[in-house]
């Protein structure tokens, strides 16, 4: 058995002609936590959304669970897309949104199952949003509304989970049980992925960071990726590393 | 009182109005509900206006105006995919120019045949009490197609519409579901055509699925809800019509603005209601 989660070689990616992403070469482990970093327009989210297939590659390839991403394969990652992307005032209750992950299993006309049920409650469950079940999904606050969109990638038995900074617009508590949700996902084996600017987070919490900008700058353990060095080489001198409340955060200057 | 409802009924041509109206608000009310929360209000008037080249065309050719509709309709959808995607035009400006062109194109057929001029105006304006027996077949086999497509795909394409990244990156062909969308959109604006007129479709698939969403809370309750007061105004439309000696289409919407507007008011007055905060014991 393959033991990697995601198998990327020399993979790039452009917009029009403009490289977001250039030689990207990545080896995730099957169980691991990754926190990808980079400033904004570095690619973070178009690193995820290569991963799931959604934009065409230039050149490179991925490899999931040590196969190539048919679309069979792709029902195993499950996506939090950022925030901005999802149409929050559609009239959806929570358990539409959750039983949404199972639609690619269905298939055409049939109606879920007594299993298909079974794993949105689960899921539900999982992120402690069971009691909310019946809340249409735009009257929940944000970290509420990242929890379900977990929720959702459970119910469609992904084994791993991409998150496109699920803790922006979220206050703090909420990113904390965020991140502890998502370590005990970890625990059971699930593969996380997630994008950040949470430096402090991802050194606490995670077995590797990522350091993106167009190119990986450095990928590793977090204690030896998060060095002067290597975060200038990423952010250039646009960094700002701030401390806020004890938590160490990278923020941009224009 | 039922003297009133039951007199126009003894009419053929109101029975076959009736039923053609309630169907065309049926599948209006499932489509509308799709074009109101995904913004296709503009790609829907259009689509109803390029189809107007169709129906003049199909009309002087002695073929079927509902084919030549749904061709034209179809034909000019297609067009406004392949301009904008190559990204020079922006995709409201290719609608713009393609479905404009289509129904003057539509007006120039027209012009040149004087003797069909009154019959065509019907398309525009809608005349439902106009119906054939085989018109009512037409439209009621395109509103089943309509409603056992969406019955079959429903799961498929809320996905798509709340969320079509994650439906995607999920192994949905969101593609090919948007296209269905698109396609079932045709279909019921080509089979409104003849109940409200090309001109005022737009407002038979927007605002009885606009009123739907200001009372319900999950997708298939607005389904149902859009159905219904497009459904009732239909049938007050009509009586309206019969008895103010009005154009069917023109008093089908105003029935359908009105319950829309009175939602708006009610529903809004209770939101203030609810959020005045109670008096502190
Ligand atoms: N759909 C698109 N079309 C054209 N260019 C795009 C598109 N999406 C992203 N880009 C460009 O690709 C580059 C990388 O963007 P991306 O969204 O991946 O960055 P990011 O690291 O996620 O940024 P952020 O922190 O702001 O979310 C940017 O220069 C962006 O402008
Ligand atoms: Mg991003």
């Amino acid at each position: 058995m393959d033991d990697s989660a995601f198998s990327v070689r020399n993979l790039s990616v452009a917009y029009n002609g403009r490289r977001a992403l250039e030689g990207v070469t990545l080896e995730v482990a099957r169980g691991s936590m990754v926190g990808v970093i980079g400033p904004n327009g570095g690619g973070k989210s178009t690193l995820v959304k290569a991963l799931l297939g959604l934009v065409p590659y230039e050149a490179g390839e991925v490899e999931i669970l040590g196969r190539k991403p048919r679309r069979r394969v792709r029902r195993l990652v499950g996506y939090v897309p950022q925030r901005e992307e999802v149409d929050w005032n559609f009239p959806v209750s929570v358990f539409d949104v959750v039983m949404m992950g199972r639609v690619p299993a269905l298939g055409l006309l049939r109606q879920p199952s007594r299993r298909d049920r079974e794993l949105v409650t689960g899921a539900l469950e999982t992120v402690g949003m069971a009691d909310h079940a019946e809340a249409r999904i735009g009257e929940l606050s944000g970290g509420q509304q990242q929890r379900v969109f977990l929720a959702r990638a459970l119910a469609q038995e992904a084994e791993i989970l991409l998150l496109d900074e699920p803790v922006s617009g979220v206050d703090a508590l909420a990113q904390h049980e965020i991140f502890d949700l998502l370590r005990r996902l970890q625990d059971r084996g699930k593969t996380v992925l997630v994008t950040t600017h949470d430096l402090t987070c991802v050194t606490e919490r995670f077995n590797a960071a990522l350091l993106l900008n167009r190119r990986v700058v450095a990928y590793g353990p977090p204690d030896e990726v998060f060095t002067p060095e290597l975060l200038n080489a990423a952010y250039g001198s646009h960094l700002r590393i701030i401390d806020v409340g004890g938590r160490t955060v990278a923020i941009e200057e224009g | 009182m039922a003297g009133y409802l039951l007199e126009p009924l003894e009419f053929g041509f109101m029975q076959r109005g009736l039923i053609a109206a309630v169907l065309v608000a049926i599948a209006c009310g499932i489509l509308g509900s799709f074009v109101v929360l995904k913004g296709l209000a503009f790609i829907g008037d259009g689509l109803a206006h390029a189809s107007f080249g169709g129906v003049a065309l199909a009309f002087v050719l002695g073929a079927n105006v509902y084919l030549g509709a749904f061709i034209f309709a179809m034909g000019t959808a297609l067009g406004i995919g392949a301009i904008s995607r190559r990204g020079r035009i922006r995709f409201d400006t290719a609608i713009g120019v393609l479905f404009s062109g289509t129904f003057a194109f539509g007006i120039l057929v027209i012009s040149r045949v004087e003797a069909y001029t009154v019959d065509l105006f019907g398309y525009l304006f809608g005349d439902v009490l106009s119906i054939t027996a085989g018109d009512l077949w037409t439209i009621g086999i395109l509103g089943a197609l309509v409603l056992l497509v969406v019955f079959a795909f429903y799961r498929q394409l809320l996905f798509v519409a709340f969320d079509p990244t994650v439906a995607a990156a999920s192994g949905l062909p969101a593609g090919a579901l948007n296209y269905l969308l698109l396609g079932l959109l045709g279909v019921t604006i080509v089979t409104s055509i003849q109940a409200v007129g090309i001109v005022m479709v737009v407002a038979l698939l927007v605002t009885p699925a606009a009123t739907a969403y200001l009372i319900t809370r999950r997708f298939h309750h607005m389904i149902l809800a859009s159905c219904a007061i497009g459904s009732l105004s239909a049938v007050l439309g009509i009586y309206l019509s019969y008895y103010a000696a009005a154009a069917s289409g023109a008093s089908i919407i105003l029935v359908a603005t009105a319950i829309f507007l009175v939602t708006l008011a009610v529903t809004g007055r209770v939101r203030k209601a609810a959020s005045i905060p109670g008096p502190s014991h």
